[in-house]
């Protein structure tokens, strides 16, 4: 666990780099997040797919896989690695303040 | 902490849904992790990339003990059938995507996909045989240099 000062808010991440505390999340912290894993400037379809992200998870209490990403987003899953090539969930899952999501497809 | 992996290759060398579905899994989570990821086809795996294939693989219920069948149940007509469609049901439940389905998804998600050329020359295979989304058709020894600096995974 590090604590870290994003967007002038010191927060707490876990040693993947995650967020602890989901509620502190704003979007300026999205940015300073997407920069810390090499994602600048955060283009429209990136914010398209973090605000999805952002929005299952506070609606079902985890976030989606990649798979259920390209069927429900509206972004396929070739355009998802081109915007985050670390992976698309993981990726946007940090950068949307969420927990990393789980499951093995 | 230990260093990350950054690139696996894994090789599918089974026929059966079994057989099939780990590599496939391993694969997608390494990219899904952001690890690059190469695939590899021999043998009897290559059923998953065979056009006329890739939508018919079967639970082996022969020799499977894990399936708690006798193998003398597991051989009458029919059972491998049957076997394979509870199996199916169970997946898509779960919403796992079918073989081809898998397949493809895994290719958008930029894994590499190669058929081994020992293979195709025995079963008189040519590359037209193969879904698009395989790359190539390659040796043992291409497969050492593309696999070269990640790990390798034989399923």
């Amino acid at each position: 666990m590090t604590t870290m000062t994003l967007a002038g808010i010191d927060v707490e991440l876990n040693d993947e780099g995650f967020l602890v505390d989901p509620s502190q999340w704003t979007e300026a912290m999205a940015i300073d997040l997407a920069g810390k894993e090499g994602i600048d400037p955060l283009t429209e379809e990136h914010w398209k797919v973090v605000h999805f992200m952002r929005s299952e998870y506070l609606a079902k209490g985890s976030g989606p896989s990649v798979r259920v990403l390209g069927k429900t987003s509206g972004v396929t899953i070739k355009e998802l690695y081109q915007l985050f090539p670390k992976g698309p969930a993981k990726t946007a899952a940090k950068i949307a303040g969420i927990p990393k999501p789980k499951g093995c497809i | 902490m230990s260093d990350p992996i950054e690139k696996v290759s894994i090789i599918i060398s089974k026929g059966s849904l079994e057989g099939v579905y780990p590599g496939l899994i391993m694969a997608n989570g390494a990219r899904a992790e952001g690890i690059e990821a190469n695939l590899f086809f021999t043998f009897f795996g290559m059923e998953a990339i065979l056009k006329k294939r890739q939508s018919h693989i079967k639970v082996a219920t022969v020799g499977n003990p894990g399936l708690h069948m006798a193998s003398v149940v597991g051989a009458l007509p029919g059972m491998s059938a049957l076997a394979t469609h509870m199996m199916e049901q169970k997946m898509d439940k779960l919403d796992i995507p079918s073989i081809p389905e898998f397949v493809e998804m895994i290719s958008d998600t930029g894994c590499g996909m190669y058929a081994c050329q020992a293979s195709v020359d025995l079963f008189a295979l040519k590359k037209d045989d193969f879904i698009e989304q395989v790359q190539d058709i390659i040796t043992v020894g291409d497969f050492y240099a593309k696999a070269a600096g990640g790990e390798i995974i034989f399923t």
